[in-house]
């Protein structure tokens, strides 16, 4: 099953990730020799197979509900691109 | 002093032979004469490696040394290490100073390891050449035509070059033991949640894992038994009692029984490669050891499966880079939107881009269970071969890699040929088990061949004993290119 | 056309923890901007998330209290998608299997008991805050929320009206603050609800295209918002058109809902098993200690306090409404007998309430003890003093002017039921009242309640007005 360049914009936009229409084009060439190699996973009977998200069988570990973290604020915000009166600054956002 | 082993770095330094600093000074003058030939490592800090040296001759002098006080260790530049650039061979963190210390780089602290730099290696960890880095691709030391594999690169690179005794790397699919065997060098890569994850960038949760990359057999275990340990901060990591890793060093392999999958042997191997594994396992057969053949049926699916599964947590581990909190921002956008698409398109380099285009399509709506839930059967499917081989072998043993080094460019332009490169290590991750690749010999290029060696889960010192018997009977782990000789 | 409203619910009950569902920073309401976000909570390159225990216990008590599934395994997955104030492009949620499934709450209106399912309760980490305050034409983001634990409770669409709906969203407040896994604080964002409303032909049984209305933090917002979008819908369709499936928000400033303009994507969240957690396991044994520590709960209350104390079903429900108030009740009612109970529950659903309400106060605040209202009930009882004084030595035990039996000493309060004094007091009246004595005997009994009246005037208040009705009687017969 071939992915359409469709598909590669409207994944592109999922993973908001810009490109231009010959980035497109190319990326869809790369994808469809890439899943012709992932489609041999169909071929394999799996019905009878439970899925297998962890190499190890093991359970969540819990953690004591104890403040452990000391305000790092300015540590932190000295990483930002952009920030100002303590917070984090991105373009107007719109609900 | 290039050429010593860890243990004797060690004994020269608690005999006052030579100092942590003398040392230090002497990796640091080894990469700054050969660094530039093959951009191996991306980051010094020349002043905090030699404060810390001193801080560990200090330690020395009071008496106070533990197991690595003093020896100098390069970390793949994926480990969070407070205060130095971590960059993840990306532009999206050229310029990222990690406020915090990976667990391992810490525990490797604690253990009085010398930070000496980062090392250079693949975008995220993506890669099999080291030709994806930011910061351009590493060469390879047996020949600069040639790519060191990846996506640890330039850790091996540099334990080749003998630039450090030591180096840490990672390995997601490979990438540890695939560059140390193109280089001609030792990586292992434990089993997965004894080493922990915290610091270290994440590629593909479920599969990544650190582990050493040195000289040496004995050089890993004593490098891993500073690395590994339980961490409260990761919730994949084994709460498990500490174990040495070097304890099981010496022992003899009389009655060992090694498996050889028939599929790591059958077409698509570079002819040499296999005479030259078929040539270390008839050194273990002198060693003491039997063979039997096993089968790993699905392990021609383990690419396919890794490309599902490895995109897909990817895509979403690095949906965090998006020019708010640290890391690249674009210079100039409009909305919203714009600035992530741009900033993430200007960030992420093409294997990066491309791998998140998989991984955001097999968990988008509609091909979740066709791809995603699939592959984690047939994971399964994988991981019970293992478990089969293993109630009849004590160790598999095969190549680490179908080919040696290929010519830089040389795969680039097609990816799946790039995928294959990794053929023999995948499975390996996707079961979540130790694997260890060792020099065993040269192909008729000159250039080193690496021997595959995996075990049960938790089976590392007994893994490294096979490694170190071989080691001690064979020096091919002692060769190293001409041109890093003084 | 006769419409019918399905309202179900999704709640969003914080859960009250010293530390984030994942990170050890701390969930402390108010701090200043990004002080309480550590590393994790910004989503650093490398940081991992780990489990709080108390967050566990807490979902896992809730489920216990409304009867659910508790799943011995649940998983945690990742909903994935880009703002600002989602640090990792990612909040972690359980999505397939949640740890609480299935079970109900009653919900009383009026003398009618409703039950409304539940679907699920799952975890997940709550997201920062984005400031719209301008700065240069951007936005601020605060990250201090991101990482709080959440509980989010999604009803069946059970609820057939807005008062069904703040029946349940109070019940369940009342529940998560008794169980005192929430502080229910709702101004400061603890408790906040989604409404999912449709309207379909009455009679009709498939379901309409319901809106989802994000974000309400009061009551009030709740049945506003409601009725404001059973009415859009309604109109809508009434108009020939049909309604779109959409997330609005409400604007109680404007009292009208509105599409939402973001959450684009067509909400493809690209739900997976976080591979930075395992699978969430309840043992038997943690179940069974759960199970044994908790408390009485509302439901249970109220049936006891029909039975035991002979309440009505009103006032067992009013009284039930809170912990805090249910205890106040019972140590008000210790000790006392036949009527004592219910006059105790009248004094706090009555006279105690309006004073809590009018200094916008809770049980806690209350002046008066439950032991100091006793003892005015009793002295009710023991006729020392009248409902009508016993108000007055109430208000001034509100005032803090004392306990009840030294106000009535000190004020001379007490009842007069000495049969002398109240026969001299009657022959008074009669004699004063020639005109009303003539009404009553010429057949007119409203003229007997008046001259009740002016006997106990005369007393100012203190006649027993019992034996007043009784001297009065067998004076004018």
């Amino acid at each position: 099953m071939a992915l359409t360049l469709d598909d590669v914009r409207r994944v592109a936009q999922l993973a908001r990730l810009r490109q231009n229409d010959a980035q497109a084009q190319a990326m869809l060439e790369e994808l469809n020799r890439i899943f012709a190699l992932i489609g041999e996973m169909q071929a394999v009977d799996t019905s009878a197979v439970a899925a297998m998200s962890h190499p190890r069988d093991v359970a969540q570990r819990l953690r004591p509900d104890r403040v452990t973290e000391t305000d790092r604020r300015d540590a932190l915000l000295a990483l930002a691109p952009l920030s100002e009166a303590g917070l984090y600054l991105v373009p107007k956002v719109i609900e | 002093m290039f050429q010593l082993t860890i243990a004797e770095l060690s004994q020269r330094l608690a005999s006052r032979q030579c100092s942590s600093v003398e040392l230090a000074r002497h990796f640091l003058e080894r990469i700054a004469r050969f660094n530039a030939g093959l951009n191996a490592v991306i980051t010094l800090d020349a002043q905090r490696t030699l404060a810390a040296a001193a801080a560990a001759d200090a330690r020395i002098a009071a008496g106070k040394a533990v197991t690595l006080t003093g020896i100098p260790v390069l970390h793949k530049d994926i480990f969070c290490a407070r205060g130095w650039r971590t960059t993840c061979g990306s532009r999206m963190l050229e310029n990222f100073v990690a406020p915090y210390d990976a667990h391992v780089v810490a525990r490797l602290d604690a253990a009085g390891a010398v930070n000496l730099g980062k090392t250079n290696m693949d975008e995220f960890a993506m890669g099999s050449s080291n030709e994806s880095s930011y910061f351009g691709p590493v060469r390879n030391p047996w020949r600069a035509s040639l790519v060191p594999g990846g996506s640890s690169g330039g850790s091996a690179a540099s334990i080749a070059a003998r630039l450090a005794p030591a180096a840490t790397g990672t390995d997601t699919g490979g990438s540890i033991r695939q560059p140390a065997a193109l280089c001609g060098v030792c990586g292992l890569k434990p089993t997965y949640g004894i080493a922990s994850r915290y610091g270290m960038i994440a590629f593909a949760s479920s599969l990544d894992q650190a582990g050493p990359i040195a000289k040496s057999a004995h050089d890993l275990a004593l490098l891993l038994n500073a690395m590994v340990g339980f961490d409260a901060r990761d919730s994949t990591s084994l709460e498990r009692e500490p174990e040495d890793y070097t304890r099981a060093l010496g022992q003899p392999l009389q009655g060992l029984r090694i498996g050889l999958p028939k599929e790591f042997f059958s077409a698509g191997v570079q002819p040499d490669v296999a005479r030259a594994i078929e040539a270390a396992i008839a050194e273990y057969r002198r060693l003491g050891a039997n063979t039997v053949e096993v089968s790993l049926p699905n392990m021609g699916l383990s690419i396919p499966v890794y490309y599902v599964l490895a995109p897909a947590e990817a895509s979403s581990n690095l949906a965090r880079y998006d020019g708010v909190r640290y890391g690249h921002r674009a210079a100039e956008f409009g909305d919203l939107t714009d600035m992530y698409e741009r900033t993430r398109a200007e960030g992420f380099g093409a294997e990066v881009r491309r791998r998140i285009m998989i991984g955001t399509y097999v968990l988008s709506h509609g091909y979740y269970d066709a791809y995603y839930i699939k592959a984690q059967k047939i994971r399964r499917l994988i991981a019970a071969d293992f478990a089969a081989a293993f109630r009849r072998c004590d160790v598999i043993m095969g190549p680490t890699s179908p080919t040696t080094a290929f010519e830089l460019g040389s795969r680039t332009s097609d990816p799946v040929q790039m995928y294959l490169s990794d053929i023999y290590t995948i499975a390996v991750n996707l079961a979540g088990l130790p694997g260890l690749s060792i020099p065993a010999g040269f192909d008729a290029a000159g250039l080193p061949v690496g021997l595959q060696l995996i075990g049960d889960y938790f089976s590392e010192a007994r893994l490294l004993n096979y490694a170190h018997r071989f080691q001690g009977a064979t020096d091919w782990h002692g060769r190293m290119p001409q041109a890093f000789v003084e | 056309m006769t419409w019918e409203t399905v309202i179900g619910l999704e709640v969003h009950v914080q859960l009250s923890t010293r530390s984030k569902i994942f990170s050890g920073a701390a969930t402390a309401f108010g701090a200043e901007p990004n002080t309480q976000a550590c590393e994790v909570d910004v989503a650093l390159p490398g940081v991992l998330p780990v489990l709080n225990a108390a967050v566990v216990e807490k979902a896992v008590r809730f489920g216990l209290a409304v009867g659910s599934t508790i799943n011995r395994r649940s998983i945690f997955a990742r909903k994935n998608y880009f703002y600002p104030d989602l640090p990792k492009g990612y909040q972690i949620s359980q999505y397939e299997i949640p740890v609480v499934q299935h079970g109900s709450i009653d919900i009383v209106l009026g003398d009618v008991t409703k039950t409304v399912r539940l679907t699920r309760a799952h975890l997940e980490e709550d997201a920062g805050k984005s400031l719209h305050e301008d700065f240069h034409g951007m936005s601020g983001i605060d990250l201090n929320r991101a990482g709080t634990p959440l509980l989010e409770i999604v009803s069946e669409p059970d609820m057939r009206s807005a008062a069904e709906a703040v029946a349940y969203a109070k019940a369940l407040h009342a529940l998560v603050r008794w169980l005192d896994i929430c502080d229910g604080n709702m101004q400061e964002g603890s408790f906040r609800m989604d409404a999912n409303v449709s309207v379909r032909p009455a009679g009709a049984s498939a379901l309409g295209t319901r809106c989802e209305i994000k974000n309400l933090n009061s009551f009030r917002f709740l049945e506003r918002a409601i009725d404001y979008e059973v009415k859009r819908q309604i109109d809508l369709i009434a108009a020939g058109g049909s309604v779109r499936q959409e997330t609005r928000l409400y604007d109680p400033e404007r009292d009208e809902t509105r599409a939402m303009r973001s959450k684009e994507d067509a909400h493809d969240y690209r739900y997976f098993p976080d591979p930075d957690l395992l699978p969430l396991e309840i043992s038997e044994a943690f179940l069974a200690e759960l199970g044994a520590s908790m408390p009485e709960l509302p439901a249970q209350k109220r049936e006891r306090f029909t039975t035991e104390y002979a309440l009505s079903a009103y006032d067992a429900n009013l009284l039930t409404a809170s912990r805090e108030l249910a205890d106040y009740f019972e140590r008000a009612a210790a000790g006392l007998t036949g009527q004592g109970p219910k006059l105790a529950a009248n004094w706090i659903n009555g006279a105690l309430a309006a004073k809590l309400n009018e200094a916008a106060a809770d049980i806690g605040a209350s002046t008066i003890t439950p032991r100091a209202l006793r003892a005015l009930i009793e002295r009710i009882a023991d006729g020392t003093v009248s409902s009508k004084i016993a108000r007055d030595v109430f208000d001034a035990m509100w005032a803090g002017e004392g306990d009840a039996d030294s106000i009535i000493e000190r004020r001379g309060l007490r009842q007069i039921s000495d049969g002398g004094a109240l026969e001299r007091l009657v022959e008074e009246v009669i004699a004063a009242n020639g005109a009303q004595v003539a009404d009553y005997r010429a057949g007119k009994a409203k003229a007997f309640n008046a001259l009740v009246g002016q006997v106990m005037k005369a007393s100012k208040g203190k006649a027993n007005p019992q034996q007043v009705n009784d001297i009065l009687r067998r004076k004018l017969t």
